[in-house]
């Protein structure tokens, strides 16, 4: 045994020498004869529902429209579970794009899997179109050259929910947060309105995200600080969760609960009655207008569950990529990168949208009410818009963001 | 050719795969089947030669991965020093609870370092500088012996290799040493080791510590390359796992538990796309195993080999 | 102050839960010397039978209160007879990683079919609204849990300590073959035995759906407390676990209130104390 590591060891460390020295050149042409893009969302987990299956159907609808082919190369969809897991994101990730040749990847949903996959993408210069995560340091001090993060961040729900419900009376808050990134940044952005707008903090309790599925303790904390609003600084199935107990433990006559990311397809498990009166900050309904109507609709008979903001997003993203890599010529990531934040985005999504230097989408964002059961008159009929905040307020300016990568 | 020869020739064939890896298949994919090999060829020196089962043995692949990844991203170490101090840790940690836990003996042992290995994983959640939920993110690579950059895969390759080899030799030194006999001793028949004088308990620690450490290494190693350290590594489904491999490997066997690593590695990367069929497929091969397969791939092989060979050299 | 009792009466209630699921371990345990660790999972399975009960056949809450524990038990009969009883004579950590890989097989088989997010079941009628306290608001639905888990632990104790057929599972634990030498189907015993542990594990499961919704993953979130509580009051003890499981509760609950990041972790520093201290637990005899 000896003998062979003294002959293995040594050859191992000249192997190592030469592979060093020898520095292979960076991948291989981009272009791969096909333009790949992977919708890595969460298909079965707590964000299945708002993402998963239905950002999958919405990015299939993207390629279709815009003809299935661009530059004469075949436009391939491709997705995968992360099950919420940041290390099942990072690994494929890293498969897809070493392996796979995959170009963009898109959704992700779960602000640990986006902050999971950015530094890969950046590092392998593939692009990432984040709809869904709602860290807003995505665009901050975690920013990255390749990445867009397109359909809202936690700053604009904090700002458009947040300042609302303190200007109706709430002005003492506790928050109930999901403890992890996205919920912390939630929290924290919330806080930051609630102050500058002359309310209080009372506290928090944060939970553990995924996993919890019985929230009396908190609610419990909740109720005992006194505070006049209940924050909820989570999303999905916990929000849902949060807002059915704190029903059941009679919560809700003395304080108010307010849903700082709540998505349609949460008011639809919640029912109106539970969830009517909810404020809450959207950048895409259904119900918005002719053009709205007209993709939502499409997307409901092949989903069978009107679009989410998330979903919307996606196609939102995926159209404009392609028309990037058209315009550009190519779909090397600089290139690409420079053409969709040189464009405005003009969708269904939103009218005269703009991708900041930080990679930050500024586009129109909406503060919508929830109906009580008695105004709704269809279907989905959930919303009732208040407010149109443009985009000029709904984000946070360029500065504001500091992201080191947009300093001239 | 004589036994030793053979034997000689055999690793000298495995060694030159080993080489030849990065060339033949995915070198991420070699690397992880490289870690997980480690961890599972230093579990199996607690369990088939010492005999004694740990359910928590994912707390020191874990903590060493989140230990080495902040030294190199937060403290800018050099890789081999920050791989260095994860091993270190998980050897601490191996003494700390290995010298509580070995006082108790089967189930209750199992029991301890569960118990153990939860409360780290409920440290690893709560402690701000281990990510949470989000995980140890955007580890660099580093560099080795401060000038051999890693971002090369190929590279990578041969220095986990290296580590692999440093530590499987490790291992094996052990077992076929005086320590290792006496340690087979101690799961045979313990009475009978403690009345010929063995101080047993200190036999006992040492495999623990040994086993830790090393368990520590395959982590560091594991967060350098997948650049990543998550709750995943301290979950107890992570020391279920290793049980695992080592089982369906062959516990008690060499390489075995490599084995059962690398088959283990395999499966879950061809059934990625398919969702909750891996756990249902682990899970199936885990009970099958239990069952009727006990002495595992390795160990099968041996007994058939040696049942072919009845009568002849061997 | 009334923070803490309501902290404490949600500890009482998760207390309840364990109480149940440790008493069917510690059964299991204390008669079979398997470490069922499938008993997560079968509580799981429990909960989705109540569910599927619901919306397949429309069988409410208090039938299914019956039925799923029935069902659960069946195949618990089933797993017993095929699979568990070739591992008797061997170490008894075969069980442990037989019943892991089952564990892995069902939550895998359900995760595939259901997803993760959870399926709702609804209160039952009779069981909604509450009291309010004072300090908190108790939901009916809570205190029937407690109830109901008192009643049944209470009950299985009486059965195990004080009945003629408790005396033959006992007898069974200390001796198997001089209590067939007796006439006894030891055999039958040991597999009504780990049928009726699993029912137990199903019977909580069914509570827990309207309280913790029915998901694949909900078992394997308890489990590993409530191993802890077994071996903290005595892997063969009855009461024991009974009164862990509830203290263990408590504990959390007091937790919860001073020191929140800790509550997750207290159940296995505490194990870890008793298993050095007093490792045949605090009410158990070494096996």
């Amino acid at each position: 045994m000896n003998r062979i590591v003294r002959i293995v060891l040594p050859a191992a460390l000249l192997a190592l020498a030469a592979t060093a020295s020898a520095q292979a050149p960076a991948k291989g042409k981009l272009t791969d004869g096909v333009v790949k893009i992977g919708v890595l969302t969460d298909m079965t987990g707590y964000y299945a529902d708002l993402a998963g299956p239905g950002s999958v159907v919405a990015a299939r609808m993207a390629v279709e429209d815009f003809g299935g082919k661009v530059l004469g190369q075949p436009i391939v969809v491709v997705s995968a579970d992360h099950q919420l897991k940041a290390d099942v994101a990072s690994n494929t990730a890293r498969r897809w794009f070493d392996q796979e040749q995959v170009d963009a990847i898109v959704d992700l949903v779960s602000s640990s899997t986006a902050g999971a996959v950015m530094p890969i993408a950046a590092e392998k210069k593939r692009i990432t179109l984040l709809s869904g995560p709602g860290t807003t340091a995505f665009t901050g001090d975690k920013c990255t050259g390749y990445n867009v993060h397109w359909t809202y961040n936690n700053w604009a729900l904090a700002n458009g929910t947040g300042r609302e419900v303190v200007k109706q009376g709430g002005e003492s808050w506790y928050f109930v947060t999901a403890d992890y990134i996205f919920g912390k940044s939630l929290e924290e952005d919330t806080s930051r309105v609630v102050k500058s707008a002359g309310g209080k903090v009372l506290g928090a309790a944060r939970h553990p995200s995924p996993g919890t599925t019985d929230f009396s303790s908190y609610l419990l904390q909740a109720q005992s600080s006194g505070a006049k609003i209940i924050g909820l600084a989570n999303a999905g199935a916990d929000t849902v969760n949060c807002i059915r107990q704190a029903n059941e433990f009679g919560v809700t006559p003395k304080q108010s609960l307010a849903g700082l990311l709540v998505f349609i397809t949460d008011v639809h498990s919640l029912g109106l009655d539970a969830a009517k009166g909810l404020y809450l900050t959207t950048s895409f309904y259904w119900d918005l207008n002719d053009e709205t109507r007209k993709w939502s609709k499409r997307f409901l008979e092949k989903h069978g569950k009107m679009p989410t903001m998330v979903q919307a997003g996606v196609y939102s993203a995926v159209s404009h990529y392609l028309r990037a890599i058209r315009a550009a010529g190519t779909d090397d990531a600089d290139a690409v990168m420079k053409g969709m934040k040189a464009t405005p985005v003009n969708d269904f999504f939103a009218k005269n949208g703009r991708i900041g230097p930080d990679g930050l989408h500024r586009h129109d964002m909406y503060l919508v009410r929830v109906k009580a059961p008695k105004d709704s008159k269809a279907p989905w009929d959930y919303y009732e818009i208040v407010k149109t905040i443009p985009a000029a307020e709904a984000f946070p300016t360029v500065e504001a963001q500091a992201c080191p990568l947009a300093r001239k | 050719m004589t036994a030793r020869q053979s034997s000689l020739l055999g690793w000298a064939a495995l060694v030159t795969l080993g080489l030849a890896a990065p060339f033949l298949v995915y070198p991420v994919f070699a690397m992880n089947v490289l870690c997980l090999a480690l961890f599972a060829s230093a579990f199996n020196l607690l369990l088939g030669y010492g005999g004694l089962l740990s359910f928590g043995h994912a707390a020191f692949l874990g903590s060493a991965a989140y230990v080495t990844g902040w030294a190199v991203r937060a403290w800018g170490f050099p890789t081999e020093l920050a791989v260095l101090t994860g091993t270190a840790l998980a050897a601490l940690l191996g003494l700390v609870f290995g010298s509580l836990a070995i006082r108790r003996a089967g189930i209750y042992f199992a029991m301890i370092t569960l118990g153990f290995a939860q409360m780290i994983y409920f440290l690893v959640v709560q402690m701000p500088w281990t990510g949470g939920e989000d995980g140890l993110q955007g580890i660099p690579r580093g560099r080795a012996l401060g000038f051999v950059p890693l971002n090369q895969p190929t590279t990578m390759y041969y220095f986990v290799f290296i580590a692999f080899l440093g530590g499987f030799w490790l291992i094996h030194r052990t077992i076929h040493s005086p320590f290792g006999h006496v340690l087979r001793a101690i799961r045979e028949n313990e009475p009978r080791a403690l009345s010929l004088g063995y101080d047993v308990s200190r036999y006992k620690l040492l495999v623990f510590v040994l086993s830790a450490a090393l368990s520590g290494l395959a982590g560091s190693l594991k967060a350098v390359v997948l650049q990543f350290a998550s709750l995943s590594d301290v979950h107890w489904h992570r020391s279920g796992e290793v049980v695992l491999m080592t089982l369906l490997g062959g516990m008690g066997t060499v390489l075995g538990p490599s084995v059962g690593a690398l088959v283990v590695v395999t499966l879950e990367n061809y059934l990625a796309d398919a969702g909750s069929w891996v756990t249902v497929i682990t899970g199936s091969v885990f009970v099958v195993s239990v069952l009727s397969f006990r002495r595992g791939i390795v160990g099968e092989v041996r007994t058939l080999v040696r049942r072919a060979f009845i009568g002849g050299k061997g | 102050m009334q923070a803490i009792f309501g902290q404490l009466l949600v500890g009482l209630i998760n207390g309840s839960f364990y109480a149940l699921l440790s008493l069917g371990l510690a059964i299991i345990f204390g008669l079979l010397g398997v470490v069922n660790f499938a008993h997560g999972a079968l509580y799981m399975v429990g909960a989705f039978a109540a569910w599927m009960l619901l919306t397949m056949f429309g069988i409410g809450y208090f039938p299914a209160l019956l039925l799923a524990p029935a069902i659960v038990g069946v195949i618990g009969v089933v797993l017993e007879r095929l699979l568990l009883r070739r591992l008797y004579g061997l170490d008894p950590l075969y069980g442990l990683l037989l019943t892991f890989g089952l564990t892995l097989i069902a939550e895998g088989l359900f995760h595939q079919a259901y997803g993760n997010s959870g399926q709702s079941y609804p209160v039952p009628e009779l069981l909604r609204g509450g009291f309010q306290l004072g300090f908190m608001y108790l939901p009916l639905y809570r205190a029937w849990v407690v109830g109901v888990s008192l009643v049944v632990c209470a009950a299985s104790w009486f059965v195990i300590e004080k009945t003629k057929l408790g005396a033959y599972l006992r007898a069974g634990t200390e001796n198997p073959k001089l209590l067939q030498a007796f006439g006894v189907n030891v055999p039958v015993m040991f597999t009504i035995t780990y049928g009726f542990g699993v029912a137990l594990a199903a019977f909580a499961g069914v509570m827990a759906a309207p309280v913790y919704g029915v998901t694949p993953l909900m078992g394997s979130s308890v489990i590993m407390v409530v191993f802890a509580v077994v071996v903290i009051g005595g892997m063969g003890s009855i009461a024991g676990s009974i009164f862990t499981g509830i203290g263990v509760g408590l504990v959390e609950g007091l937790t919860r209130y001073l020191y929140p990041e800790a509550s997750a972790v207290v159940v296995f520093v505490l194990m870890a104390i008793v298993l050095l201290v007093r490792p045949a637990g605090l009410f158990g005899r070494e096996r």
